[in-house]
């Protein structure tokens, strides 16, 4: 015993290296599983703050372009309502049981495979784990943890991302993942070979998971090719958001979620 | 004494301020950003508690990794590179270091250069192979790797000639 007592104050050094080497180590395997990075994140109380009180600042040098981006959807939104009449009244029961609000981006990435955003809203705003982010172009990830007054995105630049999408034409649904490369294109998989695809389609949410709505832009295909077994597409998407650069975005809440849940929990 | 350790806290959160609010902004030709807080492990005092020393040097990692939302890469990066500090200090300083007599504001600018490429490679090597995460993919980790050393080599010299007072 005395040995190894001395055998640890001879090699202090290396013993706490090999301490801390591992801590870093395991948080670094937790955080490439999805769902597993529990302690160390930016949607705490002091790097929100922190990241908030530069924001203020660095806002600025995007205003030109936000205020048109703002203008672009808002004509677009007055053009929904002057056409309201048209539109039948059943869809606004379906429409309603998703809300929407309205935050900033605090910090973005897109130059490593696990990219994270982080927002200024959090639990304080009743915002949960599971809710959908989108901006007015398309969607941009998953709310994946929540603090009082911060909230971390999954950005769908992820290798751990998996959005349900659909083909707008044809209604086949697929997987929408990143293999990490290019931050304006995505990998859409598992859609079947017999489906007729061409290059310009558009790129819907399937509204199968309760997390989007359906029919969200996603983006449109930029070139497809079949996969290793011949039988399935892997589909290049080119994303209609620019996620290198986002300022304004919204969280889709669905209000039905715990009746949701509560029914697939039946069924299992 | 009290001046050298108010010197290294505030170079310390200076340092990941700078890091975590301007360089991982800058996205250079889409995916370099320069990893600038490795500027306080290199340049911490070389007569020191190694023990504080490496200790600190985690804690410098781990604070970056929380804003960036990088698991523990930054921490496992910087704490192996002040462990093995040591080694390339003799390795490019020589005799110097072996009085515990190195100043680096006082050492010429190729003994620096070529301290500082040495552990700035190695750092950007673990963290790069952490991040990317796949062995699949040496080509793309030694291209990160290399780009990002050279911006952050770069923004080292400046930053540690910029704030060099060469009269004390």
């Amino acid at each position: 015993m005395q040995q190894l007592f001395n055998f640890f104050i001879r090699n202090k050094t290396f013993v706490l290296f090999l301490l801390l080497l591992s801590c870093a180590l395991s948080l670094t395997i937790r955080s490439h599983e999805y769902h597993r990075s529990k302690f160390i994140h930016s949607s705490n109380q002091i790097t929100g703050s922190i990241y908030g009180a530069f924001h203020g600042i660095t806002q600025y040098f995007n205003l030109k372009k936000e205020n048109k981006l703002l203008l672009e959807e808002n004509s677009q939104l007055k053009i929904l309502v002057f056409n309201r009449e048209n539109l039948a009244k059943t869809d606004s029961l379906l429409e309603s049981t998703y809300n929407l609000l309205s935050s900033q981006v605090y910090k973005n990435s897109f130059a490593v495979p696990n990219n994270y955003l982080t927002l200024n809203k959090g639990q304080n705003d009743l915002i949960k784990e599971e809710d959908g982010v989108i901006t007015s172009k398309g969607i941009v990830g998953i709310i994946d943890k929540t603090s009082k007054n911060y909230s971390r995105v999954l950005s769908i630049l992820n290798t751990n991302s998996r959005v349900n999408v659909k083909l707008k034409k044809t209604n086949h649904f697929g997987i929408l993942s990143w293999d990490g490369k290019s931050p304006e294109i995505t990998q859409l998989k598992d859609v079947q070979d017999l489906v007729k695809i061409a290059v310009g389609d558009t790129v819907v949410t399937s509204g199968y998971s309760s997390t989007f709505p359906a029919n969200i832009p996603v983006g449109s295909i930029k070139s497809y090719r079949l996969n290793d077994t011949e039988d399935l597409y892997i589909i290049d998407i080119k994303l209609f958001n620019d996620m290198t650069n986002l300022e304004h975005v919204y969280i889709v809440k669905n209000t039905d979620i715990n009746e949701l849940k509560a029914l697939n929990i039946s069924d299992e | 004494m009290n001046n050298l350790v108010f010197i290294n806290i505030s170079r310390f959160v200076g340092l990941v301020l700078l890091q975590v609010i301007v360089c991982n902004n800058i996205n250079f030709l889409g995916y370099i950003n320069p990893n600038i807080y490795v500027l306080f492990v290199l340049l911490y005092p070389v007569a020191n508690n190694r023990l504080l020393f490496i200790f600190l040097s985690f804690l410098l990692g781990l604070s970056v990794d929380m804003f960036l939302d990088s698991g523990g890469t930054h921490a496992a990066a910087s704490v192996t590179i002040a462990y093995i500090r040591p080694l390339f200090l003799k390795f490019s300083f020589g005799a110097v270091y072996e009085y515990h007599a190195v100043k680096f504001s006082k050492t010429d600018l190729t003994q620096r250069l070529i301290y500082f490429l040495i552990l700035i490679f190695i750092h950007h090597f673990i963290l790069f192979s952490l991040v990317v995460f796949d062995q699949n993919e040496l080509l793309l980790i030694f291209k990160h790797t290399f780009y990002s050393s050279m911006f952050t080599l770069l923004l080292c010299l400046l930053l540690s000639s910029l704030f060099s007072n060469k009269e004390t």
